[in-house]
């Protein structure tokens, strides 16, 4: 999972996503791997991140007790408290109890919003997914046939646009180009909406179904809803897809120079086929397979990494719950949300991982 | 070595007489394939221009980086001030020159302590194998799987915001890459006869690694530093947009375009400068890393 | 005999740009091909393989083919645009790969990777393609079609994996082969089984072969002329039958190398090699064994 998971690092830190050879490594070590195995490996990293979570909580120099019952509370009042909270007993016991409550899905009470932090993340976290699912498709849609021309066309002009568009995507600031965007696309030319996920006027006034607003105002046949919620997350989800796109044109175009010089490549050549048909019918048959798992991280990246995106556009989404609630120490809420993000990332693997033994004929 | 020789051609030499006329030799191959690339040398370039700036920081500076002038705040660029002023009315040209010195120092810090720490982790994972290899495989894999900028960002919640625990979180959250690629050279390496050989001469296993090992293990690891650089930049760049970097008055870029947010619509320069300036640092490290990988790695990079 | 061969050569020549200035991979050769089993004999690097893949326009850009003439069945086949020379591979010249392992599309049946060129030149239906898929491979000797038409190819042995190939590649009715080392990835035990398949095959639809290998005993057991190269270019023409008669010191140095039973010898002489014949004059075949082949 190596280099996996430090492609995907696409969203947080684009310069650390880049098609690196062990990607490739990884694959294939994956691949001897049972899904059981795999399963495995995911659950105990995941307690792993529990437990530094964990840790990374206990160190916190915020006093969660104060942030419960105030500055003015008596001596007696947070004693009862401090034992309420369960942070009189030893580390070891409190971090299985806080494992009890997890599997349980009870992550306690936010304190800064005064709500359960699973009702939170449940508001927050269809925010996230909408814009990280739209950013994807946007990379995937742009980023593979890209990628896929660059490599057919190696040293062409496509080629060279797809290096310079990768290049700029691997240095930019997210968060920089976030606000240049707003800048030139909300403040200058007025073509999309402003921070947030809808307008003012809208807001409420499509049932939540989903929490997707535009799912939600779709169902609802809700199209001024709909198009005002589309001005609104165009922008971030062509960010997030751009940076996306900028790692997944790289990786595809390196799987497909790999599999071009390939002998069945000639093969299909020998036999008459056109170009266009040994590119797609043979070779991208070929790379789709571990393609799948790149887009399967991108995403995953993008889910966990938007932190900066949301906040430069106010999208409240799970990146801005989490980033707010360590700002104000509000541990309850911080390790709810790694614990969901922890999740994705496990969901995610093992997905690509089925998938991968689905696609492949080799796998099975 | 003889006289009619010139020293291109002493370097360049099928057959050198010396180890140290090789070692020179191979260094002069890599920088004649390294100069072959413009982009590569366009980088270097741009990152040497980068080193003088912050050597030469307070020369250069036309301003103090502090020096507030409330008259003139938020004007736009002009001969008067260059690249125009923020909302305190300093001098944003004078800033951003000071900048590169604590864009450099962390950049250049994280880059000597996160791969150091996977190098170590990830030989003796490699090299001891059994389950001193799972167990710190197992916790690598742990940082890996965490979502990297969330981490840095509970690390510098926990330890508090400043510069040094800014890099303290990103050299935790960017080591582990290195421990997978160092445990991956090390595990070709250890059965290789010549540490065979210095094992039966009688060298310990310290100095095998440090000795026979790490040596082997650098070059690989300079060129994924290389690559790195750029998104440890742009991490670092994050953590102070978010404020837990550098701490005001210090001009450090990503802080700088948090300062400039809140006037983007009517201000755009006030973050427009430190987001370019750190966009062209990031770029060239990434030209630079390219050419890298393309001399000392030709088999990762060559397509 | 026909009259005109169906592939003519003449000074053919295969340049690859490198950072040391143009390589020559094929240097000035001229060859014909008739209704006959044409053996090109080399070491690696001597542009044998090249010679076979630039008759298909399988040399990429950079890689450069020029020659005086290049000429399939007396239409000239040098440099065609691609569109033409699509309608040529794999429907009038086709070729067998060495290593089935790479040379099969992994992800595809076997039977997808025989129908798709069968269909793309007769443009037949997809039952019809089928059943020819199921006489080809029933021609390459597999004996259980229907279960290998759905079948992968790592599900396959190497020797079946060739004969699949094999089948593939003469499935659309080629006029000539040009086989690439199509054993030297097999175990020795299906080697001259292979061999014989697709010799038979050959002989019976009155193809032209050129087979590719470096192996010279093979080449001489199973051709007709053999044709020796060496540096980019052909040093000697000979009928396979003679050749022991080889006069080239080169050929002379092959066979030389060559353990024979009828002959034991301590130790084998090591092939010398001298740059002259990089460039000297090809040694000439006699004039009554040119296109024996064509004389069958």
């Amino acid at each position: 999972m190596a280099s996996d998971t430090t492609a995907a690092a696409g969203g947080t830190s684009p310069g650390n996503g880049r098609p690196d050879p062990s990607a490739r490594t990884a694959l294939r070590r994956r691949r001897a791997r049972g899904i059981a195995g795999t399963a495995l490996s995911l659950a105990l990293t995941l307690l792993g991140l529990l437990l530094v979570t964990f840790i990374i909580g206990r160190v916190m120099p915020i006093d969660p007790v104060l942030k419960v019952v105030g500055d003015r509370a008596t001596q007696a009042q947070y004693d009862a408290a401090y034992q309420a909270m369960g942070l009189d007993k030893p580390l070891a016991i409190q971090f299985l109890n806080y494992i009890g409550d997890v599997v349980t899905g009870d992550f306690g009470r936010s304190i800064s919003t005064g709500q359960l932090v699973w009702d939170d993340i449940r508001r927050v976290f269809p925010a996230t997914f909408e814009l990280a699912t739209l950013g994807t498709l946007i990379g995937v849609l742009a980023g593979v046939p890209l990628g896929v021309i660059a490599a057919a066309r190696r040293g062409g002009i496509v080629d060279q646009v797809a290096r310079v568009v990768a290049l700029v995507g691997y240095s930019m600031p997210i968060f920089w180009l976030g606000l240049m965007g707003l800048l030139i696309f909300y403040g200058i030319l007025g073509w999309v909406g402003g921070p947030g996920r809808q307008g003012i006027i809208y807001d409420g006034m499509v049932p939540s179904v989903t929490g997707m607003i535009l799912v939600d105002s779709a169902l609802a046949r809700d199209w001024a809803a709909f198009r005002d919620a589309f001005s609104h997350i165009i922008l971030p989800a062509s960010l997030l897809g751009y940076y996306s796109l900028a790692y997944i044109s790289r990786m595809t175009r390196s799987f497909m120079l790999e599999q071009l010089s390939a002998e069945y490549v000639t093969t299909a050549r020998v036999k008459g086929l056109s170009e266009r048909a040994v590119i797609w019918g043979h070779a991208f048959r070929n790379i789709s397979i571990p393609l799948v798992t790149v887009i399967a991280l991108s995403f995953g990246s993008l889910l966990e990494g938007s932190v900066l995106t949301e906040i430069i556009f106010s999208w409240p989404g799970l990146g801005q719950y989490i980033t707010r609630s360590l700002l104000s120490g509000d541990m309850n809420a911080v390790l709810g949300g790694t614990v969901v993000v922890g999740v994705c990332f496990v969901v995610l693997n093992l997905f690509s991982d089925i998938l991968y033994r689905v696609l492949d004929p080799r796998a099975k | 070595m003889t006289n009619t020789m010139t020293r291109r051609e002493w370097l360049l030499s099928d057959a050198p007489q010396t180890r140290r006329q090789a070692r020179l030799g191979a260094f002069y191959q890599g920088w004649l394939t390294f100069r072959a690339n413009k982009l590569a040398m366009l980088g270097l370039i741009i990152l040497i221009l980068l080193l003088g700036m912050a050597a030469f920081a307070p020369l250069l500076a036309p301003k103090s980086p502090f020096a507030q002038d409330l008259a003139s705040r938020l004007q736009p660029p002009s001969a008067e001030h260059w690249l125009g002023t923020d909302a305190l009315g300093r001098d944003i040209l004078s800033r951003l020159i000071h900048g590169s010195r604590i864009t450099l120092f962390i950049v250049g810090t994280v880059a000597l302590i996160a791969p150091v720490i996977g190098l170590f982790i990830g030989t003796v994972a490699g090299f001891a194998g059994g389950w001193v290899d799972q167990v710190l495989m197992r916790i690598t894999d742990i940082f890996l799987a965490f979502p990297k900028l969330i981490l840095a960002l509970a690390f510098v919640a926990a330890l508090g915001p400043s510069i040094g625990n800014a890099v303290l979180a990103l050299a935790l959250t960017a080591w582990p890459p290195y421990a997978r690629l160092a445990r991956a050279e090390t595990l070709t390496i250890r059965n290789a006869d010549f540490i065979a050989a210095a094992r039966l001469q009688g060298a310990g296993r310290a100095r095998l690694l440090f000795r026979h090992i790490w040596p082997l293990c650098v070059s690989s690891l300079i060129v994924r530093v290389a690559l790195d650089m750029a998104g440890i930049i742009l991490s670092a760049a994050g953590l102070g947009f978010l404020g837990l970097g550098a701490q005001p008055p210090m001009p450090e870029w990503g802080a700088m375009i948090s300062d400039g947010r809140t006037y983007i619509l009517d201000f755009w320069w006030v973050a427009a400068m430190p987001g370019l300036a750190i966009f062209t640092v990031s770029m060239a490290f990434n030209l630079l890393g390219d050419g890298l990988r393309d001399v000392l790695d030709p088999k990762g990079g060559a397509k | 005999m026909t009259d005109a061969p169906l592939l003519s050569v003449r000074n053919l020549r295969v340049t690859f740009p490198t950072r040391q200035g143009l390589f020559q991979a094929v240097r000035g050769i001229n060859f014909d091909l008739g209704r006959e089993r044409l053996g090109v004999v080399g070491e690696s690097g001597s542009g044998k393989s090249m010679t076979g893949r630039s008759v298909l326009g399988l040399i990429r850009p950079p890689g450069r083919v020029e020659a005086d003439r290049m000429e399939f069945q007396g239409q000239s086949i040098l440099n065609l645009p691609e569109r033409r020379m699509r309608k040529i591979r794999g429907q009038r010249i086709s070729m067998v790969m060495q290593d089935p392992k790479f040379s099969l599309n992994p992800v595809m049946t076997v039977g997808r990777q025989i129908t798709e060129a069968y269909r793309l030149h007769r443009r037949v239906s997809r039952a019809d393609a089928h059943a020819k898929a199921l006489e080809m491979l029933r021609a390459v000797q597999i004996r259980d079609p229907e279960r290998v038409m759905d079948s992968y190819p790592h599900e396959v042995s190497g020797g079946m994996g060739q004969r699949i190939m094999i089948a593939m590649m003469l499935a659309p009715d080629p006029e000539i082969l040009i086989a690439d080392e199509p054993t030297s990835a097999l175990d020795v035990s299906v080697r001259n089984e292979v061999l014989s398949i697709m010799d038979n095959l050959v002989r019976d639809r009155g193809m032209g072969l050129i087979f590719i290998s470096h192996d010279l005993n093979m080449v001489a057991q199973f051709c007709d002329r053999v044709l020796i190269m060496y540096a980019g270019r052909i040093v000697e023409t000979l009928p396979a039958r003679e050749l022991h008669k080889a006069r080239h010191p080169y050929t002379q140095g092959l066979l030389a190398s060559l353990p024979r039973l009828d002959a034991p010898q301590d130790r084998l002489p090591v092939l010398t090699r001298q740059d002259s014949w990089r460039d000297g004059d090809p040694i000439a075949p006699h004039a009554d064994t040119d296109l024996p082949g064509g004389l069958r």
